[in-house]
């Protein structure tokens, strides 16, 4: 859960604090935002390296844990990942394996960690895309709609619903929808599957189980909306707020359009792009839905993978996955920012 | 006492006053004010309201699982604990949590925004990529990164919070600075010859302070959910109850499923009304701070 809510006061600042100090046309504009997000990558990697050296003890005993059996194969295993060495060999030979896509070997597992991520990436992009997408679209409607009938009883009542479900762990509302919808409760039959993303048995890749994985992915994907959802809406809301008392408005109306062609063509056009920001440097929140609703319906993604890794503890796992969804939101900040500058020449100065 | 002094101290209690008359106009605020107070009192009151024995595991006075009844309010947990006396003592936690994490977040938040928006050079530019990087990094993966490096403790869990959640404040203030800075009050101070900590530390940061002040009771709320997540993935304190262990355990102990109702719904409604409150206050203290903002909500 990242702070929207503050995060919507602070945009202002931040909208003018991201501004690369390059001048001139769009190419400028994306050189200097290439060079951030490969600023933010490389202080990942920096974080990631020294955040899991500093832990006592011997590596080779922290990330082996009795796999080794050998000295041999601890000699092996300390050349290959340049423990022993002066730090600065071992930062570069860290860089070199994670160029080369080398990122350890799980210890509970005893697979290459690269491999894991492979194999659950795609439960993860299926769960957060579908649930970003229905949350972006619904949320930006609802916040549209709050904030041009402001004060309105579904004004009320829906902010109210918004700040509740903003004030709520994803995860526990989760919870409540596996205890109501998947266990059945009294008369309730059991509608949804109590976890998973598929039926034993069932082959995914025929049509009865795509029908299946769309059966076991409803309420995740009805929980990370909501979750979702509230936030845009909070933020769609007020952007369109500060839009309501300009000039440009009362212009449009004495022009004699309808309140539907002031609302859409004019005043949302407007609040998009605050909106679009924000909604960038709230990415880190969509990763941290995946992870906790990944683990109460036991979807085998990423965010399940991050938290097993936790779980060992495994630390192999848990860097892995730390650098890969700290990339993951770099890349889709890094692509916001390209868009944004797109829609609005004024952010490249 | 000089009469300046007086004087600057009635105008303070006046504008207190004003700002109270307009936080007493959000009903929203006095809802969230009213709910505060209850878990404040609850979690000050917590081993006079209920016996302390009830957290004890050797010790439980239930049977497990029971449900409510008139013995057990809300019931008993997985070992025979009542989970009225678990979420009194887990209020504890949260408001503690909350607030140790919200002072570290706000005292960062504080200097490298100040520092940042006031110095400038390249040292503001150094703090400004680092705020930008925090707000970009992703919370959760970093907080259980940090949090598994450093081990579980309540005030660990308070610090991993607090230096994972200062970038908006940093970047709030930043701002603020560096509108207060172009102002023709700050320049008399310097063509007077004021060092620059005189000048951050009597104009500027008097001036700043309100708006940390209305970010903090969000930051709080932010803490709190953030406490339960990491509790409820297994990072908080073993040795003590908060609401995200009990969620924890209702969900690894299969209450969900089980129709256990009691076991984890209330831990969750708590956690949602806690929260609600801080951003309920947080609202109407930014009505009373920022006046454009009166009519909007």
């Amino acid at each position: 859960m990242t702070s929207s809510i503050a995060v919507e006061q602070a945009g202002s600042g931040s909208a003018a604090a991201g501004q690369s100090r390059l001048r001139g046309g769009y190419t400028g504009f994306v050189l200097g935002r290439l060079l951030t997000a490969v600023g933010m990558l490389g202080f990942v990697l920096v974080t990631n390296f020294f955040l899991f050296r500093v832990l006592p003890g011997d590596p080779a005993r922290t990330f082996g844990r009795g796999r080794f059996t050998t000295p041999e194969q601890l000699e092996e295993f300390n050349r290959t990942y340049g423990f022993g060495q002066p730090i600065g060999e071992q930062f570069l030979t860290y860089l070199g394996n994670i160029a080369s896509g080398d990122l350890g070997l799980s210890v509970s597992t005893r697979a290459p960690v690269s491999e894991l991520i492979l194999d659950r990436i795609w439960p993860t992009l299926l769960l957060v895309g579908t649930s970003t997408l229905l949350a972006t679209v619904l949320g930006v409607w609802l916040g549209v709609n709050q904030a041009w009938r402001r004060g309105s009883g579904f004004d009320r009542s829906s902010t109210m619903g918004a700040l509740t479900l903003y004030s709520m762990p994803e995860w526990w509302l989760g919870m409540v929808f596996i205890a109501t919808l998947a266990a059945g409760v009294g008369p309730l039959p059991r509608l949804f599957p109590t976890g998973g993303l598929h039926s034993p048995g069932v082959d995914p890749s025929s049509f009865a189980g795509v029908l299946d994985t769309a059966w076991h992915l409803t309420l995740p994907v009805i929980t990370l909306t909501l979750a979702y959802l509230a936030d845009y809406a909070l933020i769609m809301r007020s952007s369109l707020l500060d839009e309501i008392g300009e000039d440009y408005l009362t212009t449009a109306r004495a022009k004699g359009l309808r309140d539907v062609t002031v609302r859409n063509r004019h005043a949302v056009r407007n609040a998009l792009l605050p909106t679009t920001t924000l909604i960038a440097l709230n990415l880190g929140f969509v990763v941290a839905g995946a992870i906790t609703v990944e683990t109460v319906f036991s979807i085998e993604g990423l965010g399940l993978l991050a938290v097993e890794g936790l779980r060992g503890p495994d630390f192999w796992l848990l860097q892995g996955t730390f650098l890969v969804a700290s990339a993951a939101v770099i890349v889709a900040n890094l692509i916001a920012n390209l868009i944004y500058g797109l829609l609005d020449p004024r952010v490249r100065t | 006492m000089t009469d300046a002094a007086q004087l600057a101290r009635a105008r303070r209690r006046a504008s207190l006053r004003r700002g109270w008359a307009t936080f007493r106009s959000s009903r929203s605020g006095l809802v969230g004010l009213g709910l505060l107070g209850v878990f404040v009192f609850v979690a000050v009151a917590a081993p006079l309201l209920a016996d302390p024995n009830g957290l004890s595991l050797t010790r439980a006075p239930g049977g497990v699982l029971e449900p409510p009844s008139s013995e057990f309010w809300l019931g008993t947990d997985d070992s025979g604990r009542p989970v009225l006396t678990l979420l009194m003592f887990g209020a504890r936690v949260s408001l503690f949590v909350g607030l140790l994490a919200t002072l570290i977040s706000m005292v960062i938040g504080t200097l490298v925004g100040l520092v940042s928006g006031y110095v400038g050079g390249w040292l503001g530019q150094l703090l400004l990529r680092l705020t930008e990087w925090f707000l970009v990094i992703p919370f959760l993966p970093l907080a259980i990164v940090l949090a598994s490096v450093l081990g579980a403790s309540l005030v660990n869990i308070a610090l991993v919070i607090g230096v994972t959640s200062w970038p908006a404040t940093a970047l709030l203030i930043r701002s603020q600075t560096l509108s207060i800075k172009e102002r023709a009050y700050l320049e008399r101070a310097r063509v007077l010859g004021t060092g620059r900590w005189h000048q951050i530390s009597r104009h500027v940061l008097p001036n700043v302070l309100p708006m940390v002040f209305a970010n903090t009771t969000l930051t709080v709320a932010i803490a709190i959910l953030s406490e339960t997540t990491l509790s409820f993935l297994g990072l908080g304190d073993p040795t003590r109850v908060s609401w995200g262990s009990m969620l924890e355990d209702a969900y690894s102990v299969g209450a969900i499923t089980t129709g256990s109702w009691w076991f984890f719904i209330p831990p969750g409604v708590c956690v949602v009304l806690i929260v609600l409150a801080f951003i309920l206050i947080g609202q109407a203290l930014e009505t009373v701070l920022n006046p454009r903002l009166r009519g909007r909500r």
